[in-house]
């Protein structure tokens, strides 16, 4: 019973959340509609069993992502009123397309699941003596280790693919230049000087 | 009792409201990336509740690989953002032609 009131209000809450995500007028309010959508995603995929993933979608979309929007939108000055033009002529064949495309995948969960599922084999069974973060490390550590390696080349590129195209050089700074420092020599730098009293010191 | 269905259908709604986003929104970049992070949520809750009913786990794994993808979409997308704007001084994407292409 708390399951099925679990899921409808996690359900509608993130229908409703996603809804709002696109339909608000601020992105500021989009941003938190959106959070609000992966914390009722990851409360569906608490229901299903899915500890690991949930926990991952909070840490990642929520602490990561989000606050990245969050970041450009606050940071950028934009006009939105501007950018919001053109959102009624849009709307009747958004809508349209959107129906459609709902209608065929309605469609097509209700023909798939008027037959019977059986897979001929599991690729990675589930072994109910684990628990779910176990089982998935196990996983991924041994047959899935190079998907993993590349999920984190992935990770990489797009770092340094942000910090390449943000970056820009800017005039008039003296940055560090930590090879220079490391070049100069003690005898470079310094000079013992025998210096007779009563004279002014020659620099 | 919930079963599979209902997460698909949950699944579909989202997906079908990411789209319709990038159709409203057309002109507003940055709402049209929080739609295609709402399209890769809902392909995460279908291959979660697949992988769930179904007792097998590598829908998970497959989950993980798409939450990695849509992080750096999502990072990419805004630092490509970002050096728009301060070109251009405005996001409107619907009439994008620096490339002529």
């Amino acid at each position: 019973m708390i399951h099925v009131v679990a899921f409808y209000l996690f359900a509608t809450l993130v229908v409703c959340s996603g809804a709002l995500t696109i339909l608000s007028r601020n992105p500021v309010h989009s941003v938190l509609w959106l959070i609000l959508a992966f914390f009722n995603a990851a409360g569906l995929m608490i229901l299903l069993g899915a500890e690991f993933i949930a926990m991952l979608l909070v840490i990642v979309y929520v602490g990561a992502v989000a606050v990245l929007f969050l970041f450009v939108v606050m940071m950028l000055d934009i006009d939105f009123a501007e950018l919001r033009a053109g959102f009624v002529d849009y709307l009747p064949f958004g809508l349209l397309i959107a129906l459609v495309l709902l209608a065929e995948i309605v469609l097509g969960i209700g023909i798939w699941s008027a037959g019977p599922i059986e897979l001929a084999q599991r690729a990675g069974p589930v072994n109910p003596e684990l628990t779910n973060i176990q089982a998935i490390g196990a996983l991924l550590y041994t047959r899935y280790i190079f998907l993993f390696e590349a999920a984190g080349i992935v990770l990489l590129v797009a770092m340094i693919g942000a910090i390449v195209l943000t970056h820009r050089a800017r005039g008039g700074v003296r940055p560090q230049n930590i090879a220079k420092q490391n070049r100069r020599r003690p005898q470079d730098a310094v000079r013992n000087v025998n210096q007779p009293v009563g004279q002014g010191v020659e620099l | 009792m919930i079963g599979l269905q209902h997460y698909l259908v949950v699944s579909a709604i989202l997906f079908v409201t990411g789209v319709l986003g990038i159709f409203i929104n057309r002109k507003n970049v940055i709402i049209i990336l929080m739609a295609i992070e709402l399209i890769l949520l809902s392909v995460n809750i279908n291959l979660v509740a697949f992988s769930a009913f179904l007792g097998d786990l590598v829908g998970q794994v497959f989950s993980m690989f798409v939450l990695t993808v849509a992080a750096g979409e999502a990072a990419i997308g805004l630092a490509i953002l970002v050096i728009y704007f301060r070109g251009r001084g405005t996001i409107a994407v619907d009439d994008v032609n620096r490339m002529k292409g």
